[in-house]
């Protein structure tokens, strides 16, 4: 299984010469399962560079959305698979209290924002959290982690391992002393003993003090988190958008240092893949 | 042992930052938390305990009628915020770990989560003239 990263920045697209090794597209990671089915975690801007780059073999689509914060479903109206009824295509996220997925949905994909209406594509929707279920050869589980609105982190397990992604999650929020025991820290279910974690990264731990509560880690926070959970491979993502290349390569450097994890931290990079189980 | 519910886990950090007594059970009634101001009217620190069954902290923290006399436990605010699903009242007696008798208000309410998800209970507590 590959797992190929289309946009790995949060919050909003940041193209420019200084993001040019991490990229600059919003949140977007393919897992590539097999010729004739992928899985799509989010649906920021990065994923209209996937839509061209997906052999035609392709037969089934499941696009997990994490949330429905517009850096990640920007890109849903520029993704062409969302229009070729003869594929399986499915979109599965989160309802709020009062409104259904298709509602939330269709408050971004109708006029005035997108000429597009949600009921005019080939889509279908399924709502997360609930039981785990299963596509393909892999067994998918959601649940809740803290970010503002209803958020899932998700965990997808294959015969190629374990991968969890949680592009937004704050699990530090209002915790003295992070982390707490696994039973009391958001997400650790999710992430617990993955082979592949990717997960935010969007603060230092200078800039958190005035974050508190926006819903993001720093970084040494994913890196406690990611100790916590035993994970074997943390993948940074979700870069704030004023994060220049040089600047994510030091802070995360710093965090590292600081936090010693065991495991290998790679990073996301636009463009860049992982290859697990293969 | 398996992680609490989201909803259970930001309710916990809340009340870490309340100055008013919080006490958080789980469906079946079992202590998932107690904050610091609770530590002082039942005469324990949670962190000596941890979680608990609720056959053991009824034992522990034994309620009591507002006259000293036994509770029927159906009675109590947070049992009946379990059973009923709905918030409920009361006033009672609380005879602590420590063995001081204090009597109590009580505002209990059920933990509907997400999806209608029942998710246990909390009460907030105050200190009362007996």
């Amino acid at each position: 299984m590959r797992i190929t990263f289309w946009g790995t920045r949060g919050s909003i697209a940041a193209p420019g010469p200084e993001t040019l090794r991490y990229g600059g597209n919003t949140s977007c990671v393919e897992l590539r399962i097999n010729e004739r089915h992928v899985v799509i975690l989010d649906a920021g801007t990065g994923i209209r560079r996937l839509g061209q780059a997906l052999p035609d073999t392709i037969e089934r689509v499941d696009i997990l959305l994490t949330h429905l914060h517009m850096d990640h479903i920007q890109g849903m109206g520029f993704f062409p698979y969302l229009r070729m009824p003869h594929l399986e295509v499915t979109l599965w996220g989160p309802a709020s209290a009062t409104m259904t997925l298709a509602e939330r949905l269709a408050r971004y994909m109708s006029p005035p924002l997108f000429p597009v209406r949600l009921r005019d594509l080939s889509v279908r929707l399924r709502e997360v959290p609930g039981a785990e279920f299963d596509l393909p050869g892999l067994k998918v589980t959601s649940d809740y982690i803290v970010h503002p609105g209803p958020t899932v982190g998700y965990r997808i397990e294959g015969p190629f391992g374990v991968v969890t992604y949680m592009p937004d999650h704050e699990p530090a929020l209002g915790v003295r002393d992070f982390p707490l025991a696994p039973e009391w820290t958001s997400g650790h279910d999710l992430a617990c003993e993955a082979d592949v974690l990717i997960h935010d990264s969007q603060y230092t731990h200078a800039e958190y003090a005035n974050r508190v509560g926006w819903g993001h880690s720093t970084m040494r926070q994913m890196v406690a988190f990611a100790k916590l959970c035993r994970v074997k491979h943390l993948v940074p993502f979700h870069f704030d958008p004023a994060r220049t290349d040089d600047d994510l390569d030091a802070s995360i450097a710093a965090a590292v240092a600081h936090e010693k994890p065991e495991f290998p931290v790679t990073p996301a990079a636009e463009g860049a893949s992982i290859d697990l189980g293969n | 042992m398996a992680q609490h519910a989201i909803e259970l886990i930001l309710f916990r950090q809340l009340a870490e930052y309340l100055s008013i007594p919080v006490f958080l059970v789980d469906p079946a009634g079992d202590l998932l938390f107690y904050n610091e101001p609770a530590e002082r009217i039942l005469g324990l620190r949670f962190e000596e305990t941890g979680e608990m069954p609720a056959a053991e902290w009824s034992a522990r923290f034994k309620p009591t009628a507002p006259d000293g006399s036994p509770a029927e436990s159906e009675s109590l605010p947070l049992v009946k915020a379990l059973t009923t699903g709905r918030p409920a009242v009361g006033r009672l007696g609380i005879v602590g770990a420590d063995g001081i008798r204090r009597s109590i208000e009580v505002a209990a309410w059920p933990m509907i989560g997400h999806g209608s998800r029942n998710l246990g209970a909390v009460a907030m507590f105050w200190e009362t003239e007996a």
